[in-house]
């Protein structure tokens, strides 16, 4: 029930910060914006290298040991692409980024209500969603398909390393058959995915932050919050999607 | 200038304001004293509508704030500058940016005529050497200077100051004091102050307000206040080693 009433009440947080995206373009968001993209994308890119080079070479390597049964070990290529393209590319990158951005500005928001900045901007008639939430937004939603789209391309490296020194895989027949079976609406299901998760990230870190109350331990709980609903929704979120477009 | 009607605001399960009424008159420099915790900073929330009222309203030159919304609570806002406990200023802006920021938003000034009024408000401030200082780098009195210049910027009618000199040492309480009183000499400003600190509030105050159960105990220019019969205001006083002859001239005033 606490879940569906947060949700809803960070809907309406997303629905103000899209009608702020038409600030998007004035110069001073604009510098804001690649500031954040940066702050949130290229600062977690060591963290997505490791966690999606392994997740693919887990990956070949299951897959691998049951395909060499019957001589398929090959296979491992449609495998570790599609997997990591439909469904591990985003869900890790959104399971990262929320531990690690999420849970960033969750606490950045929650201080400031706490040393009443926030306040301070409201008097200033500085709407606080125009110029705190919306740069965060434009960012996430740009980086995180970005991020996982280089996270997959990472697992299907660690997969084909996988291959070629434990299960004899050729690395030009890995890629080959890695291509071969991967659609394109795998791709694109894949990065709608991960810009979902990307805006649910912003806008429950912003929300559990300016929702913040009671000085440092109120900005843990917002913190510790933001990463448990981002978690949840991140895993319905995907299901839905799969569902959607799959069955 | 600011005029509270029977204002009632019930926090958490507490009836933190319980009918305050209080004038603010223009050009005089209002200090509302009390113990922590009575309400000092949600009465002057008020005034701005970063609370609205549960019962009664608030007024300022006419204008209901506590009614106002959108483009009319704007212009209202305007009207004040405030410095928060903390100073309240972005962590991730210098100080002349953050000075900047209310000019550079919300007005169409160039550059050029940005950085002298944010140089001009600095300097009356005794900052203006810090300007590309980060708030982490400068101590808790400094960040009161540039969060009064960065309430200033804009040449505010009403200035209000939460606990200007609380956390504050001796010397730097002194030079905020002397401040509040010149922003009201020179420029002629109405100042509301909020403090527990009463040598301060006595001296840079026209009038002294207490605060006490949700309600204005006590409303005076400081010569009657510390000759008050309010059993309260003597607590309060007494607390503070101010006696009814009016030695507190002598307490480092
Ligand atoms: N946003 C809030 N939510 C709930 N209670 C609050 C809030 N702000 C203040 N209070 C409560 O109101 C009372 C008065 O607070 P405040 O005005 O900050 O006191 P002070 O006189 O020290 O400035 C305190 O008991 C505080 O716990
Ligand atoms: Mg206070």
């Amino acid at each position: 029930m606490g879940f569906c009433r947060e949700a809803g009440r960070a809907l309406i947080l997303l629905f103000e910060a899209v009608v702020c995206l038409s600030f998007m373009f004035k110069r001073r968001s604009r510098r804001e914006i690649i500031q954040q993209m940066f702050i949130c994308g290229i600062k977690s890119l060591g963290v997505i290298t490791v966690v999606a080079t392994f997740t693919g070479m887990i990956l070949a390597l299951q897959t691998g040991i049951e395909m060499r049964r019957f001589g398929q070990e090959v296979f491992i290529g449609a495998a570790v692409m599609v997997s990591m393209l439909r469904e591990m590319g985003p869900f890790m990158t959104g399971l990262i980024l929320a531990a690690s951005v999420g849970s960033a500005v969750a606490a950045q928001m929650g201080t400031m209500v706490v040393s009443e900045e926030i306040a301070a901007l409201e008097l200033m008639s500085i709407n606080p969603v125009r110029f705190l939430v919306m740069p965060r937004l434009v960012a996430m939603a740009v980086m995180t398909p970005l991020l996982s789209f280089y996270s997959c391309v990472m697992g299907v490296v660690g997969g084909g390393i996988v291959g070629l020194t434990q299960l004899g895989v050729p690395w030009s027949a890995y890629i080959d058959n890695a291509t071969r079976y991967a659609m394109n609406k795998d791709l694109f299901v894949g990065m709608l995915k991960a810009f979902l998760f990307g805006v649910i990230i912003v806008i429950t870190a912003c929300h559990q932050g300016f929702a913040t109350t009671q000085g440092a331990v109120g900005v843990g709980n917002a913190t510790r919050r933001t990463v448990i609903m981002s978690f949840l929704s991140i895993l319905i979120v995907g299901y839905f999607i799969t569902r959607l477009f799959y069955v | 200038m600011i005029r509270l009607e029977h204002v009632t605001k019930m926090l958490g399960t507490r009836r933190v304001l319980d009918g305050v009424d209080l004038e603010v008159k223009r050009g005089e420099t209002l200090v509302i004293v009390g113990p922590s915790g009575t309400g000092k900073s949600v009465t002057l929330k008020h005034m701005v509508r970063l609370m609205t009222p549960d019962e009664g309203r608030v007024v300022v030159d006419g204008d209901v704030v506590s009614e106002a919304t959108g483009s009319a609570l704007e212009k209202i806002r305007e009207k004040f500058g405030v410095l928060f406990q903390g100073g309240a200023l972005l962590e991730w802006l210098n100080v002349g940016e953050n000075v900047a920021l209310p000019l550079r938003e919300k007005t169409a000034l160039t550059e050029d005529e940005i950085q002298t009024k944010v140089r001009e408000k600095l300097s009356l401030v005794g900052m203006e050497g810090d300007m590309e200082k980060y708030p982490a780098e400068i101590s808790g009195g400094m960040r009161k200077r540039v969060g009064l210049a960065r309430a200033i910027v804009r040449d505010p009618q009403i200035i209000l100051y939460d606990e200007p000199t609380s956390g504050l040492d001796p010397v730097s309480s002194r030079t905020i004091d002397r401040l509040i009183e010149s922003l009201r000499g020179e420029l002629g400003v109405t100042s509301v102050v909020v403090s527990h600190d009463l040598h301060s509030a006595l001296s840079i105050g026209t009038r002294i307000a207490m605060l006490y159960g949700g309600h204005i105990c006590e409303l005076a220019t400081p010569e009657a206040f510390v000759k008050s019969q309010n059993d309260e205001v003597r607590q309060f006083l007494e607390a503070q080693f101010i006696t009814r002859r009016g030695e507190w001239e002598k307490h480092g005033v």
